[in-house]
């Protein structure tokens, strides 16, 4: 049997009351590629992230995960993925190896896994701290290491890097570089940076306005343009981080 | 996943909810600290004292001498001081709407005039004990209609009333607040929906929430209980199993309302309003502070419909009346169906995310 696709939507379509965030996206990523979605405010990244992460559902059109929908395989889907939301916050006055140990219950894991997700994410040191007295990057890093638990098959990050400083920001694309080597997960994450989807990913998607307005491997957007920065001015007219 | 994994799971949850409730100073002190406190003042507040100060002001010019101050004793009412306060007439009127005075004298054509609110209980008895006073019969009861025999037995005053009340209202306050707030809470910061994108069973997570909240309680109401009974020498020997059974009927009663006022919102102030809007009426009509008798006639089958009411009310029998489980099994039932029944609809419209 052909192996299915790692996610796959077709003609998804989602509104809420005044806005139509989402108009018509059709995607499909296979497995063990790294993909960004890349947008300005307001694209529709999240909505869109959200619906394969099950958590919205579309209006119309068809969203499966590793093939299988949401709406028959919430349990089964829910082991096979990992995923940040965008500004989740956790428990203030747990500390991160409670935090930890307590997602990892959620998958049945024991404290072995806990402690290579510890060491992976660089939160060794802080092992002991509560959660609120964390950095931003060091949070940013706990949602990580959370999403990371049980070694997902689809890794769904919105904005993992968005308020950090580039310190941080590279800390973050070493773990997620690290992962690549070491697995075959599918790494799909929303950024508004080009260089972080320049550095991480294989294959990009430029969205705005809820519509995908183009995408391929780097090489094939970039063409005869020096960066992904001006071909988004030559698609929409404006700067990303407008 | 294994039972053993489904235990674990269910134990890492109750540690979670536990730690970020204790970790958080003023929890304690709100939730076990303030109501001793509470009780503590109303307590001391409404236990009679020995020597009753009663001010009363009086109009210039007063013909009859007067002295600054006369001490009235009784054996059985204990003494009563009256402290006189000469002043004009417009300076008395001003100093008794302030609360300062509820009753000012003045003489006219040699006959003393009495000046208060008849509508004011305590007015009437300051009244009743200073025209006594001035008819040189200092008993408040006319000779021979009957014999004062004072109840000071254990039961019978304020506080005994009093702190099954609090006790009652703790749970209400501690179950709403704490409940309600800490899964509007969660929802806003999107820890719920990141929560049930993992395969957490759901029910657990509720479970947990609920278990640490009622064990939080039972902390709290036995530190009160105790204190009360160091304090006041309120009677502690009372039916345990009722007194159990009704105190979790209650936690389950208030629990499921909870779990129903926190279903949709993810906005912290608006829950804030309702659960006021639902705490906040309980607290003053189901006779936690003082009787609800004092309603209107009309109003008392409503009242007696009330969670906190029956939750009071039974608590208090068991207290105070030394009631046993038979006596309090419809309050128990009652309480355990209301908290079953919201308990289900909140989950059915319960949104995670
Ligand atoms: N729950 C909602 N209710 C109403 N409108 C919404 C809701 N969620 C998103 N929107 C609207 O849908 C559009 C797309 O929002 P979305 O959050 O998907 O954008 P985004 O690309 O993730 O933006 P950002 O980079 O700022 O995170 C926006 O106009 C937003 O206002
Ligand atoms: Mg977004």
């Amino acid at each position: 049997m052909l192996e299915q696709p790692a996610i796959e939507a077709k003609k998804v379509f989602k509104s809420f009351k005044t806005v139509q965030a989402v108009k018509g996206v059709d995607l499909q990523i296979e497995r063990g590629h790294f993909v960004a979605i890349l947008g300005p405010n307001g694209a529709g990244k999240t909505t869109l992230v959200e619906m394969i992460e099950g958590i919205q559902t579309p209006d119309s059109g068809e969203i499966k995960v590793l093939g299988k929908t949401w709406k028959n395989h919430s349990a089964e889907l829910h082991r096979e993925i990992g995923l940040c939301l965008q500004d989740t916050r956790f428990i203030d006055k747990l500390r991160v190896i409670e935090t930890l140990r307590l997602f990892g219950s959620f998958y049945g894991l024991h404290n072995d896994r806990v402690e290579e997700v510890i060491d992976l994410v660089g939160l060794d040191e802080k092992r002991r701290a509560y959660v609120v007295n964390l950095s931003g990057g060091q949070k940013q890093r706990l949602a990580i290491g959370l999403s990371l638990l049980n070694k997902p098959a689809i890794l769904l990050l919105d904005e993992p890097t968005t308020g950090l400083d580039p310190n941080a920001r590279r800390e973050i694309w070493a773990i997620l570089n690290r992962m690549k080597e070491e697995s075959n997960a599918t790494l799909l994450l929303t950024t508004h940076y080009m260089e972080e989807a320049e550095q991480l990913c294989d294959y990009v998607i430029i969205m705005d306005q809820g519509i995908i307005l183009k995408e391929g491997t780097k090489n094939e957007l970039l063409g005869e343009k020096k960066s992904l920065d001006d071909l988004f001015i030559d698609l929409t007219g404006r700067h990303l981080n407008e | 996943m294994s039972n053993r994994l489904r235990a674990r799971q269910l134990g890492l949850l109750i540690a979670s909810n536990f730690r970020e409730i204790v970790r958080e100073p003023g929890v304690l002190f709100w939730g076990i600290g303030f109501p001793i406190l509470m009780s503590l003042g109303l307590g001391i507040a409404f236990t009679k004292k020995p020597n009753e100060i009663r001010k009363i002001a009086v109009v210039t010019p007063f013909e009859m001498v007067l002295k600054d101050t006369v001490v009235v004793s009784d054996k059985h009412l204990g003494s009563t001081t009256f402290i006189f306060e000469k002043m004009s007439w417009d300076n008395a009127l001003v100093l008794l709407k302030r609360g300062n005075f509820n009753l000012i004298l003045d003489q006219k054509d040699g006959q003393l005039q009495y000046h208060f609110d008849p509508m004011n209980p305590d007015a009437q008895l300051c009244f009743l004990k200073l025209s006594r006073m001035f008819q040189g019969k200092p008993e408040i009861l006319p000779e021979n209609a009957g014999q004062i025999q004072p109840l000071t037995v254990s039961g019978t005053r304020y506080i005994d009333f009093f702190i099954p009340g609090i006790l009652s209202m703790g749970v209400m306050m501690s179950c709403m607040w704490g409940l309600s707030y800490g899964l509007i809470d969660k929802r806003s910061k999107k820890l719920l929906r990141r929560m049930v994108a993992t395969p957490m069973k759901k029910s657990y997570f509720l479970l947990s929430m609920i278990t640490v909240r009622i064990g939080m309680n039972f902390v709290e109401s036995l530190l009160l209980v105790l204190f009360a009974w160091l304090a006041f020498g309120i009677n502690i020997h009372v039916s345990l199993p009722a007194l159990l059974l009704i105190f979790m009927a209650g936690n389950f009663a208030f629990a499921g309302l909870a779990v129903l006022v926190s279903s949709r919102t993810a906005n912290t102030e608006v829950g804030n309003g309702f659960i006021n809007a639902i705490v906040f009426p309980m607290m003053i009509m189901s006779g936690i502070f003082f009787s609800y008798h004092n309603f209107p006639d009309w109003a008392i089958p409503v009242i007696k419909l009330l969670p906190l009411t029956m939750l009071a009310d039974g608590v208090r029998s068991i207290f105070i009346e030394g009631a046993g489980l038979f006596q309090v099994a419809q309050p128990i039932l009652i309480l355990t169906a209301l908290g079953t029944l919201l308990f289900s609809a909140g989950l059915k419209v319960f949104r995670w995310y």
